[in-house]
């Protein structure tokens, strides 16, 4: 029981309360059901259980690791860590002009390439599109990846993206965050990042993590950690924000932020 | 040749020393396994069962796949050493069938609109046998649906009740099994009060058989508690501080 939130822990068919069912959810003659083991969250009479397992359900805006496993005319077509595979059309990978006829589409995103891309829309029909035309988006070189329970996501970006920065910082690494349970390292102690994205998906219940984390991580690199106050990092996070949508890796649209112009430093080379 | 009967109740008690109405020690325990996507292990005395469950995941091969619903698939399996003569690994006629009431019993309480073009494979492993196994691995599966996050109406129980020489009696295990005229497995549903499950094996009058069906349904409810105990157990620390 978490009571600070006013979430509760409930397992499947547990009643949740009367009214409507919202995500997570079925009603039978005015009463409300979950049909997970979650957490489940009340708003007036609409009730939600947000899971605690499970494999990674795409969200709109959501920010996702992807592998390419087919390319086929002109879409590429990327396995996200879902049951669905998700696809990524010519207009949303680029902004360049692609000539069809010269351009040959490895070019751009080969088999196998990794990609860490924005999920556009997702469909009745569970068909997902992806988009690398926000600020974030990229292809992944190198370094390694790491398999978790995207439950489990939050807790490795912490509060305000503070766990993931201070991994980032003491063991001298590139990371990113997929919402689909893919954790992408590069860098100076792989291992060590790797290791420590492992412990925090293990220890993901304890109280006190970061400072845990921390301690571990200073103990193993000898180096002293200090965070940052809050506003000092470069990403943005709404107060309060629902599980699974805080922390570094939220997009957003244009139409929310007026428009994403040119990528950053002009790094438009795939 | 003279044939001799063996006591099978003694003082209002039976052979193992439990009451009419008594199940024999249960354990549940949920995530036991970490490759799969969920799993558990249920204990009826000395039967054993372990279940994985894979998925929701693609569909092969492809023409199985329904464009609506995802599809659930069961492997009943007993181990070698399960039984006290060795079994032959693999699919027997037996485990098909087992596999086949298992799926049935479970597929009314699945969501499975919720996830359509996928495959939910349920895989069952006896590991000791002593009765009541189909029983002991709807249990072990149904919790290790939940623990893969498939979505559920509930859970479903399932408790098995017969008859020993002219006895009712609940959890049917050991010499029963063997001596006993009426072995009854059902699968309940509590949400909705209904059976996913019914066989018999052997014959009793009718009236008989709907004391044995309703001694079963007791049973499942008690089934039904250490199910939900377990459940909360291993999502508890989870939640402590999410």
């Amino acid at each position: 029981m978490d009571e600070e939130s006013g979430r509760k822990l409930v397992i499947t068919g547990e009643q949740v309360g009367k009214g409507r069912a919202g995500h997570g959810c079925y009603e039978e003659n005015g009463n409300v059901y979950s049909k997970f083991v979650g957490l489940a969250e009340s708003k007036g009479d609409m009730h939600f259980v947000i899971p605690l397992s499970g494999v990674y359900n795409p969200k709109r805006g959501d920010g996702v690791i992807g592998k390419v496993v087919e390319i086929i005319a002109q879409k590429w077509f990327v396995d996200i860590n879902s049951p669905y595979e998700a696809v990524l059309t010519l207009g949303e990978a680029t902004e360049e002009f692609i000539d069809l006829a010269k351009s040959d589409l490895t070019k751009y995103f080969d088999y196998n390439d990794l990609i860490f891309a924005e999920i556009l829309s997702v469909n009745k029909q569970r068909q997902i599109m992806l988009s690398m035309r926000s600020r974030k988006a990229r292809k992944l070189r190198g370094g390694r990846l790491i398999s978790v329970t995207s439950s489990k996501v939050p807790r490795i970006i912490g509060k305000g993206g503070s766990m993931v920065e201070m991994i980032k910082q003491l063991s001298g690494t590139q990371i990113v965050v997929g919402q689909n349970g893919i954790v992408w390292v590069k860098g100076e102690n792989e291992d060590l990042a790797a290791e420590a994205v492992l412990m925090i998906e293990e220890r993901a219940h304890l109280h006190g993590l970061t400072e845990f984390m921390k301690r571990f991580l200073e103990e193993k690199t000898g180096r002293k950690y200090e965070a940052k106050p809050a506003g000092e990092f470069q990403f943005r996070r709404e107060e309060g924000g629902e599980e699974g949508g805080n922390g570094e890796f939220q997009f957003r649209r244009p139409d929310e932020e007026g428009g994403f112009g040119k990528p950053e430093g002009g790094n438009n080379n795939y | 040749m003279t044939e001799t009967t063996i006591e099978l109740f003694k003082n209002g008690k039976r052979i193992d020393g439990r009451r009419m109405d008594e199940m024999r020690p249960m354990e549940a325990k949920v995530g036991v396994l970490k490759r799969a996507d969920g799993s558990a292990m249920f204990r009826f005395g000395s039967t054993w069962a372990l279940a994985g469950v894979f998925g929701p995941r693609k569909v092969f091969p492809k023409h199985q796949e329904e464009a609506e619903r995802a599809i659930l698939r069961t492997e009943y399996r007993m181990a070698p050493f399960s039984t006290s003569e060795r079994s032959r690994p693999g699919m027997s006629r037996r485990s098909q069938e087992i596999s086949m009431v298992t799926r049935n019993a479970i597929l009314p309480a699945i969501f499975v609109e919720d996830y359509p073009k996928t495959a939910i494979d349920v895989v069952i492993e006896i590991l000791q046998a002593d009765a009541s196994t189909r029983c002991a691995g709807i249990n072990a599966a149904v919790l290790a649906l939940a623990d893969a996050g498939i979505p559920m109406k509930g859970l479903v129980s399932s408790a098995s009740a017969g008859r020993v020489q002219g006895n009712v009696v609940l959890d049917i295990a050991g010499k029963e099994d063997t001596e006993g005229e009426v072995d009854l497995p059902v699968a309940y549903y509590h949400g909705k009060k209904q059976m996913s499950l019914l066989q018999m094996d052997g014959i009793c009058p009718p009236d008989q058989m709907r004391d044995i069906v309703k001694l079963a349904i007791r049973g499942c409810e008690q089934v039904h508690e250490v199910q939900k105990r377990a459940l909360k157990k291993r999502y508890e620390a989870d939640v402590e501080e999410a």
